[in-house]
C-alpha cells in the first residue's frame, strides 16, 4: 500500500511525533494501522525513529507509505492531527492552533494548566482516557488495553523477581510447592494479571470491593476473597464500571482479611484504583513485614502513590525482611511492541468514529457519547468533565432478595405462634369432631356407635400412617390399599351362605372379583418393589 | 368361641393392615410391608370363611382361586408403563363388588322381613331364636333379624351409602381405566349442563335415600344406582388428563369408604376398619398431590382447572431444535446432568434406553440424577417406578425439593416427555392456568435439551416458555429412538 497520497497537500494528515518523556518506548501509530488510517482518507506523517523503541523502523513505515518527518517542529506544524501517547508537555501543547486536533492520553481531571493551554490555543483535545465504557467504545479504551498488557507484566515482572515455581512440581530433587498468587483488584489488569498467574500454575486469590466481579475471578480460574462483612456495596453499575471509596468498617475486614493472608501469599499484585483519586493503601507496612523472605510485591497503582506505602515510583526495593517490592509505572512501555500495536489500533478506531464518512475530514460530533466523553477541549471551550453518557453503560445488577435472617428472639417467637396456632386449629378441629361424634351418639343406637367408634379411630390411624409414607413409594401404596380394600370380599363371603339364589350369585361374582383383586393388587406391588434398588 | 376366634383374627388383620401401610415408608421395610398384607388379607378371609355362618365355603374357595389365577396372570404380564391403568381397572372391580354386597344386604332385609312376618306368633324370645336358626338365615340374616327398626334405618342408610359410593367408583374407575389406557379422549370433556347434571344426579340420589328409608323398596335403591354410575362417570370425565395421578387415587379412597359403609351394614369391624385406612389414605394422597400441583383439592374433584382470569402472556423467540451428536458432544462435556422424566418417557417405553444412558454416563464420572415431580406421570410415584423396573438406583432418583436448588450448578438437563412441570410459566404467569404450581427449574441450568415428539402442548394443553428460551433446545422425535441414538454417540 504505497500510494502516495500524502503529496497532495490538501488532503488532511495524521502525525505522530517521538514520544519525549524519557523509558517511553510506545509509539501511537505502527505501519498496519498507518495503512488503516490510509483507508479513511487520511495522509500520515511520523518523526524519524519514532518507532524505534518499539522495534519499527523508519523503513517499514516508508513501505506502508508513511511520510518521515525530520523534526518534531516540524511534524507539528504540518500534521492536522496529531495522535501521542504520553500527556503532552507545556512545549507541545504550544505548538497547537485552533485547526488541529490532538488525541493522546491527557490526565483531565489533574491536568488543568494543559487543559487552559489547550483551551487558548482554541484547538480540539480528545483525551483517551476518557472514552467511556460502553460496548460499542470498547475498541477503543485504551486504558483497558493497556491495563492488559500492565496486569500480564506484572505477574512476568513478579516471577523475576521470585525464587521458585509458580506451578508445583514434584521432581526427582524434590518436592516443589505452587506459589501463592494474591491480585488485589479486578479490574482489566486483576483479570488479566489472574489470568497469567493461574496459567502459570499458581494457585491465585483475588480480591475486589465489587462483589459482582466474583463471578469473573472465579471464571479466571483465580478463589475470590470472600469478607465477613456485611453491608449495601455500591453496584460497580452505577459508577461506570469502576470501583467507589469503600466505609472505613469495610476498609478494617478488608485489611484484617489480607493481614490473615499476609503471612502465606508469595506474590501481590496490587492494582486498586479508584478514578481522580489517590490510590488506597491497602498493603500496610505490617503486612509487608509479616510476609515471607523472597516474597514480591507489584504495585501497579505506584504512580497513584501507591497501594503499599513502602513503594517507590519507578522503582525495585527491597525491605528489611527481604520482601521485593516493585513500583514501576512503565509497564505498557515494557512491551512497547505489543501496547503500541494495540495503542495504535484504539486511535485507529477512534478515528475512524471521528470520521463517519470515510472521507479523510475529522468531525467532532459532540451529539454522540463516546466523542462527547473524550472531548476535553472544542473550539476554545473547555468540556471537561463530560455530561454522563445517555446510555447507560453496565446493566444495573438486579438486587437478589435474600430472606431476612432472623434473630434467635425472632424465630423463637415465630415458632411459639406457629405453635400457638396448630394448637388453636387442632383443638378446633377436635371439638367440632368431638362434638358431632357426641351428638351422633345421643341419636344413634349403642350397636351403630360401637362400629363407629371403631371407623373413627381407624380414619385416625390411616391419616397417621399415610403421612410418612415417602413419595416415591406413592404407586405402590395405592397398589397395596388396592389390594387391601379387596376386603369387600369379607362382606361377600358373610352373604353367599344365604338362602336366596340371586344373593348367592351376585355374592359369588363379588367373591370372584374380589379374589382377582386380593392376588393381582399384592403381587403387582411386590413386582414394583423388588424393583427398587441401591446403587 | 367361634365367633371369639373369628373376632380376634380380624384384630390380628386390622394391625398387619396398619403395618403394611405404615411399613411403606422406606424401599426396604416396603418390601415386608408386603408380607404383613398378604397375611392379614389370608388371616381374615380365612377367619371369615369357618367363621359362623359362611356357607358354600368350598364354592368360595374355588371362586376366590379362579379370581386368583386371573389375577396372577394379569399382574405377572402387565408391563409397568401400564400401572396407572392396571390399578384403576381393580379399583372398578372393588366398586362393582361394593354395589352387588350392598344389594345382596337389601335383599336379605327383604327376605328376613318375610320371615318374620310368617314366624309362630306363640313363640318365646328364646323360641323364636331357635326357630329363626332353623329357618336358614345364615349370619347376616340372624343378624338383621335381631335389629330394632331404628337400626334397621340406619342399616338401610348405611348400605345406600355404600351402593352409591361403589356406583360412583365403579364408573368412575372404568372411565379413568380407558382415559389411561388412551381408550377414552383424556380431555377434559363434560356434557351441557356441566356440574349442574352432577348435582342434580346427587339430589336424585339424595331423595332416593328418604324414599328408600320410608319404603325400603328396591326401586329407589335401582334409581339411585344409575344416578351414582352417572356420576361417576361424568365426574371423572370432566377431569383432564395432567390431574389423573389425583384421580387414581381419589377412586382408590372411594373404593374404601364404599368398603366401610357395607362393613357398617355388616356389622363387620375389619370390613369397616380396612375401608377407613383406605379411605383415609387415598385422601391423604390426593391432599398431597394435590398440593404438589398447587390446586385446589375440591376444584379437581370436582373436575378439572379452574378458568383463567386473564390473557396469557405472550410468548417471544422461537424453538431451536438440535440433533443427537449436538446433544451428545454437550453431555460429553457435562460434569453434572439431570434428567427430568416424564409421561412422554412412560409412552414412549424409553426407560431402559434411559437407564442404560444413565449408566454409561455415570461410567465416564459424571454425576448424573433424576429429578421427579411429584405429579410426573399419570400416577403418583409412577416415574420411580417405572426408573426402578430399568434399574436406576433409587438413591440417585430425587424429588423436587431435593434437587431444585441444584439446577444454576447443572450442566445440561434432558427433559424428556414432560411439559407442565417444567413450565416457568407457573411462576413467570401469573394469568397462566399452572400459575402458582411449584415446578422443576431446569431453566436455570446451562443447557436444557428437551426430547419430545413434536411441537405440541403437554395435557394441560398450555404453551410452555421453556421451549423458546436461549438455553433450550428442541431434540424432536419418539424418546426411546432419541435416546437410543444418543447411547451410540456416546461411545
Amino acid at each position: 500500500m504505497s500510494r502516495c497520497q500524502w503529496e497532495k497537500d490538501d488532503n488532511v494528515k495524521i502525525g505522530v511525533p517521538k514520544e519525549t518523556i524519557a523509558g517511553e518506548n510506545r509509539v501511537a501509530m505502527t505501519p498496519e494501522s498507518a495503512g488503516m488510517l490510509q483507508k479513511l482518507g487520511y495522509d500520515c506523517l511520523i518523526e524519524t525513529k519514532a518507532g524505534e523503541g518499539a522495534d519499527f523502523a523508519d523503513s517499514d513505515y516508508e513501505a506502508a507509505g508513511v511520510k518521515i518527518v525530520k523534526t518534531a517542529a516540524a511534524l507539528w506544524k504540518e500534521a492536522d492531527i496529531i495522535a501521542k501517547v504520553r500527556i503532552p508537555t507545556d512545549t507541545e501543547l504550544k505548538r497547537l492552533t485552533k485547526d488541529k486536533t490532538l488525541i493522546t492520553f491527557f490526565n483531565p481531571g489533574g491536568n488543568e494548566e494543559g487543559l487552559e493551554l489547550a483551551k487558548s490555543k482554541g484547538a480540539t483535545v480528545i483525551a483517551m482516557e476518557m472514552v467511556p465504557r460502553i460496548s460499542r467504545a470498547q475498541k477503543m479504551d485504551a486504558l483497558s488495553s493497556m491495563a492488559n498488557i500492565a496486569g500480564y507484566r506484572a505477574v512476568i515482572e513478579a516471577g523475576n523477581n521470585f525464587g521458585r515455581f509458580f506451578t508445583g512440581q514434584v521432581t526427582a530433587a524434590g518436592k516443589v510447592p505452587p506459589a501463592k498468587v494474591l491480585v488485589v483488584g479486578a479490574g482489566v489488569a486483576g483479570l488479566a494479571a489472574i489470568g497469567t498467574s493461574t496459567s502459570l500454575g499458581a494457585i491465585t486469590y483475588a480480591f475486589d470491593v465489587r462483589p459482582e466481579v466474583a463471578e469473573q475471578v472465579e471464571s479466571m480460574g483465580a478463589e475470590f476473597v470472600y469478607l465477613d462483612f456485611e453491608e449495601e456495596q455500591e453496584d460497580g453499575a452505577s459508577t461506570g464500571g469502576y470501583a467507589s471509596v469503600s466505609s472505613p468498617e469495610f476498609r478494617e475486614a478488608q485489611l484484617a482479611k489480607f493481614r490473615e493472608l499476609a503471612p502465606e501469599v508469595d506474590i501481590v499484585i496490587t492494582t486498586a484504583l479508584i478514578p481522580n483519586r489517590e490510590a488506597p493503601e491497602l498493603w500496610t507496612e505490617d503486612m509487608v513485614a509479616a510476609m515471607k523472605p523472597g516474597s514480591v510485591i507489584v504495585d501497579l497503582a505506584a504512580e497513584k502513590g501507591g497501594n503499599c506505602k513502602l513503594t517507590v515510583p519507578d522503582e525495585k526495593i527491597v525491605t528489611k525482611n527481604g520482601v521485593t517490592i516493585i513500583g514501576y509505572t512503565d509497564f505498557p512501555s515494557r512491551m512497547a511492541t505489543q501496547s503500541s500495536t494495540l495503542y495504535s489500533n484504539n486511535i485507529r478506531h477512534m478515528m475512524t468514529d471521528l470520521t463517519p464518512e470515510k472521507d479523510g475530514k475529522i468531525n467532532v460530533n459532540m451529539e454522540d457519547d463516546v466523542i462527547r466523553g473524550s472531548t476535553v477541549t472544542h473550539k476554545g471551550e473547555i468540556t471537561f468533565p463530560p455530561p454522563p453518557p445517555k446510555t447507560q453503560a453496565i446493566a444495573a445488577q438486579k438486587k437478589t432478595e435474600k430472606p431476612k435472617e432472623l434473630t434467635p428472639e425472632e424465630k423463637r417467637a415465630q415458632e411459639v405462634a406457629a405453635f400457638k396456632q396448630q394448637t388453636k386449629t387442632q383443638a378446633t378441629l377436635l371439638a367440632v369432631g368431638g362434638g358431632l361424634i357426641l351428638l351422633a351418639g345421643l341419636f344413634a343406637p349403642a350397636s351403630f356407635m360401637q362400629h363407629f367408634i371403631v371407623f373413627v379411630l381407624a380414619v385416625f390411624v390411616g391419616f397417621q400412617v399415610i403421612w410418612g409414607v415417602s413419595h416415591s413409594l406413592h404407586t405402590p401404596l395405592m397398589a397395596v390399599t388396592n389390594a387391601i380394600s379387596s376386603i369387600i370380599i369379607l362382606g361377600a363371603l358373610m352373604q353367599i351362605g344365604s338362602g336366596s339364589f340371586l344373593v348367592i350369585v351376585l355374592a359369588a361374582v363379588s367373591v370372584f372379583m374380589a379374589g382377582i383383586n386380593i392376588f393381582g393388587g399384592f403381587l403387582v406391588t411386590r413386582r414394583m418393589l423388588a424393583m427398587f434398588q441401591k446403587s | 368361641m367361634e365367633f371369639g376366634f373369628t373376632t380376634a383374627a380380624y384384630v390380628v388383620a386390622a394391625v398387619l393392615f396398619i403395618l403394611s401401610l405404615g411399613g411403606l415408608s422406606g424401599q426396604e421395610s416396603a418390601k415386608r410391608a408386603v408380607w404383613y398384607g398378604i397375611v392379614g388379607m389370608g388371616l381374615a378371609v380365612f377367619a371369615t370363611l369357618i367363621g359362623p355362618g359362611a356357607g358354600l365355603w368350598l364354592l368360595s374357595i374355588v371362586l376366590i382361586a379362579a379370581g386368583g389365577i386371573i389375577g396372577f396372570y394379569v399382574a405377572k404380564r402387565v408391563q409397568m408403563t401400564e400401572m396407572p391403568q392396571l390399578v384403576a381397572a381393580m379399583h372398578s372391580l372393588v366398586g362393582l363388588a361394593a354395589v352387588f354386597v350392598g344389594y345382596n344386604a337389601h335383599l336379605e332385609i327383604g327376605r328376613v322381613a318375610e320371615i318374620m312376618a310368617n314366624a309362630p306368633t306363640s313363640l318365646t324370645a328364646a323360641g323364636m331364636a331357635v326357630w329363626l336358626h332353623e329357618q336358614g338365615l345364615g349370619t347376616f340374616g340372624e343378624l338383621i333379624s335381631h335389629k330394632t327398626n331404628v337400626e334397621l334405618n340406619i342399616l338401610q342408610v348405611e348400605l345406600f351409602l355404600g351402593v352409591f359410593i361403589g356406583a360412583v367408583t365403579f364408573t368412575g374407575s372404568v372411565i379413568a381405566y380407558g382415559k389411561l389406557a388412551g381408550k377414552v379422549n383424556s380431555a377434559a370433556k363434560k356434557l351441557p349442563g356441566g356440574h349442574a347434571l352432577n348435582a342434580g344426579a346427587a339430589i336424585i340420589s339424595l331423595i332416593g335415600l328418604f324414599w328408600y328409608v320410608n319404603t325400603g323398596g328396591l326401586l329407589p335403591l335401582a334409581i339411585m344406582t344409575v344416578a351414582a354410575l352417572f356420576i361417576g362417570y361424568h365426574l371423572i370425565m370432566g377431569i383432564g388428563g395432567a390431574d389423573m395421578p389425583v384421580v387414581v387415587s381419589m377412586l382408590n379412597s372411594y373404593s374404601g369408604w364404599a368398603a366401610a359403609a357395607i362393613g357398617f351394614s355388616l356389622g363387620n369391624d375389619l370390613l369397616i376398619v380396612v375401608g377407613a385406612l383406605v379411605g383415609s389414605s387415598g385422601a391423604i394422597l390426593s391432599y398431597i398431590m394435590c398440593k404438589a400441583m398447587n390446586r385446589s383439592f375440591i376444584s379437581v374433584i370436582l373436575g378439572g382447572f379452574g378458568g383463567t382470569s386473564g390473557p396469557a402472556m405472550e410468548i417471544e423467540g422461537e424453538q431451536k431444535a438440535i440433533e443427537a451428536d449436538g446433544v451428545a458432544q454437550s453431555l460429553k462435556e457435562a460434569d453434572s446432568v439431570v434428567i427430568v422424566p416424564g409421561y412422554g418417557m412412560a409412552v414412549a417405553q424409553a426407560q431402559n434406553a434411559v437407564s442404560d444412558l444413565t449408566k454409561k454416563l455415570r461410567a465416564q464420572g459424571k454425576n448424573v440424577r433424576f429429578a421427579i415431580h411429584p405429579v410426573a406421570g399419570r400416577l403418583p410415584g409412577h416415574m420411580n417406578v417405572l426408573l426402578a423396573e430399568a434399574k436406576v438406583p433409587y438413591d440417585i432418583v430425587l424429588e423436587m425439593e431435593e434437587i431444585n436448588d441444584d439446577f444454576p450448578d447443572t450442566d445440561v438437563v434432558i427433559v424428556i416427555g414432560s411439559n407442565d412441570i417444567v413450565n416457568p410459566a407457573a411462576q413467570e404467569d401469573p394469568n397462566s392456568p399452572i400459575a402458582g404450581m411449584p415446578v422443576l427449574e431446569v431453566w436455570k441450568a446451562k443447557d436444557v435439551f428437551v426430547s419430545k415428539r413434536g411441537q405440541g402442548t403437554g395435557y394441560s394443553g398450555i404453551e410452555n416458555p421453556l421451549f423458546y428460551k436461549e438455553n433450550t433446545r428442541m431434540f424432536y422425535g419418539d424418546a426411546k429412538d432419541s435416546v437410543t441414538a444418543l447411547l451410540a454417540l456416546l461411545d
